[in-house]
């Protein structure tokens, strides 16, 4: 099963890149995948999360297919 | 309507047209309109420029649901929003909401509900350029 990750503004910056893949094999949720994509970073103070596009929180289940992103308080308008 | 834009746009210029495109005429008594701008400074820095990263997909997709809860709280006619990505120079505009509606208060309050869901919750993100380097905007000023 796999899953893809996107990530955007300054958490790509510093972790370096926009998007990939992660393989899992067993019950995963956003902060695992948030460990495995930060290499074991504490995870940012107001960072926000999605999965396909609909905002959730850390202890959400990620399934296969979908698609985990990671982003900064949004700054828009 | 929600466009998303990565170049310049004329907010009145597009407003004027969208408002023919509708068939709402003898109907809106009251439309409200608000114009966001690049400002060249910030907390207290000059900013020579900026630019506008979104998440495509579901910037749109948040800014549809915006407009939805907007339409179940209060007697819309219409609404329109566009949002500018990409490379902004100070005094570019930035974002066009406008709403239409019979009567003043569904105008007003609607518009000021879309523009604050948008500022808190649609995944846009800015990082200026100032004199020495860039950075990121962290957060939202104050209203």
């Amino acid at each position: 099963m796999s899953i893809n990750i996107r990530l955007f503004a300054s958490l790509r910056e510093q972790l370096g890149q926009a998007e990939t893949s992660m393989n899992i094999s067993k019950p995963t949720t956003v902060a695992d995948v948030w460990t495995y994509i930060s290499n074991d970073k504490p995870v940012p103070a107001n960072m926000l999360c999605a999965i396909n596009m609909e905002y959730v929180d850390l202890d959400q289940q990620v399934n296969d297919g979908d698609e985990v992103a990671f982003f900064p308080p949004v700054t828009g308008g | 309507m929600i466009k998303i834009r990565d170049n310049a746009f004329q907010p009145w210029d597009e407003l004027q047209a969208y408002q023919e495109s509708l068939s709402i005429d003898g109907k809106y008594g009251a439309t409200a309109v608000f114009v966001g701008s690049m400002r060249d400074f910030n907390e207290g820095d000059n900013v020579q420029a900026m630019t506008l990263e979104h998440y495509p997909g579901m910037t749109e997709q948040y800014l549809e649901k915006i407009t939805q809860l907007a339409h179940q709280q209060w007697k819309l006619l219409d609404t329109l929003i566009i949002h500018r990505v990409g490379d902004i120079k100070p005094n570019d505009p930035i974002v066009l909401v406008a709403v239409w509606s019979a009567h003043r208060a569904s105008a007003f309050d609607a518009s000021r509900f879309i523009m604050e869901e948008l500022k808190s919750r649609a995944p846009f993100w800015k990082k200026e350029t100032l004199t020495e380097g860039e950075r990121w905007v962290e957060k939202n000023t104050q209203g």
